[in-house]
């Protein structure tokens, strides 16, 4: 059986760094980035483990802004 | 497999609505009405009705709903929506009609005009956004403010003694003969957000039928207005508001639905 993966895009400008996805993310994979921040002056979200990612969409779904958007492709084993 | 591998057209599964103006959202960080606004035009957009639907925005926060929407929308004065709804409705049958209000705005200023337009059975929609506080105005105790919630006109929590008891206001309605569908749904988590699509597809659809009044209350976070983080106070209304108003169908197709 192939395996989910999954890549997300923040739309950086966006974000309000509202952590809901963070929380949301059944695998961990996204984090703010804690040193940076967007013309706005939020923290952003960006994927901290991509290689976790299974693009269920959970993250985009609760997202208040409309933020990521989600790919998703089947890896053959 | 490398990201960029990944990050193609065809393997797209979720992105924005283009139902939606470009506009950035005027609400603070981790509020719920983001999810609402794209959850109602998503169901537009599938449904295929841009061009066929009306919306009335109420006053609170989602004042300038219509700058993000990307339909034709109007904006009513304080709790009648419901009632320039009714008047948009009856010249235009045919249109899908919704308003879109709070509940400083649908409980408390627009009581009597959301109580009669459910009576009266106006075939529309109407989106109850409730966090038990008025959001925009600074936090001030809104009627369906829980029994000891503090908010900046009750820092010591509401005296149900002093200030009255929190109202029920879909429960209300739901029992009226006009009214088709009354739901109470959440969006704090992905099977919520689902399950509340569905509601408001369910409600739209009621609309071609012509049986009466869909109302769909979204029970919401505004963690400004409680002084907390979005994750806290979306763990604080799964603890002290779902108690009180607790998510489900009270009636659909017309039948009050059973309480287990």
């Amino acid at each position: 059986m192939g395996k989910m993966k999954g890549a997300v895009v923040v739309d950086v400008e966006r974000c309000k760094g509202c952590e809901l996805c963070i929380v949301t993310c059944p695998q961990q994979v996204l984090a703010n980035k804690e040193a940076q921040v967007n013309s706005k002056g939020y923290h952003y979200v960006y994927m901290e483990r991509p290689e976790d990612c299974t693009g269920c969409t959970n993250c985009a779904v609760v997202c208040p802004d409309g933020v990521l958007t989600i790919y998703r492709v089947k890896e053959e084993v | 497999m490398d990201i960029q591998e990944i990050i193609q057209p065809e393997n797209l599964v979720y992105e924005r609505t283009q139902c939606l103006t470009d506009a950035t959202l005027s609400y603070c960080p981790g509020c719920g009405h983001g999810v609402i606004h794209r959850l109602t035009m998503e169901v537009i957009e599938e449904m295929g009705i841009q061009q066929d639907t009306l919306g009335v925005a109420s006053v609170g926060c989602s004042v300038l709903a219509y700058d993000f929407m990307n339909i034709d929308m109007t904006q009513a004065p304080h709790g009648r929506a419901t009632a320039v709804a009714t008047g948009i409705k009856r010249c235009w049958p045919n249109k899908f009609v919704f308003t879109y209000q709070g509940d400083g705005d649908l409980a408390a200023i627009g009581t009597a005009e959301t109580i009669h337009t459910c009576n009266r059975g106006e075939n529309l929609l109407i989106i109850f956004v409730n966090n038990g506080i008025y959001g925009m105005t600074g936090g001030q105790m809104a009627p369906t403010t829980l029994p000891g919630m503090k908010s900046s006109t009750s820092p010591y929590g509401r005296d149900v003694e002093l200030m009255g008891n929190p109202i029920n206001i879909t429960d209300m309605v739901s029992r009226l003969p006009g009214t088709y569908f009354a739901t109470r749904q959440s969006v704090h988590k992905p099977g919520n957000v689902r399950k509340t699509k569905k509601a408001l597809r369910m409600a739209f659809e009621n609309q071609k039928l012509n049986k009466g009044t869909s109302i769909v209350e979204i029970v919401s976070n505004c963690n400004s207005g409680w002084k907390m983080t979005p994750a806290e106070s979306n763990k604080w209304m799964e603890e002290h508001m779902f108690p009180f108003y607790p998510l489900g169908d009270m009636k659909v197709n017309g039948e009050m639905v059973e309480k287990k």
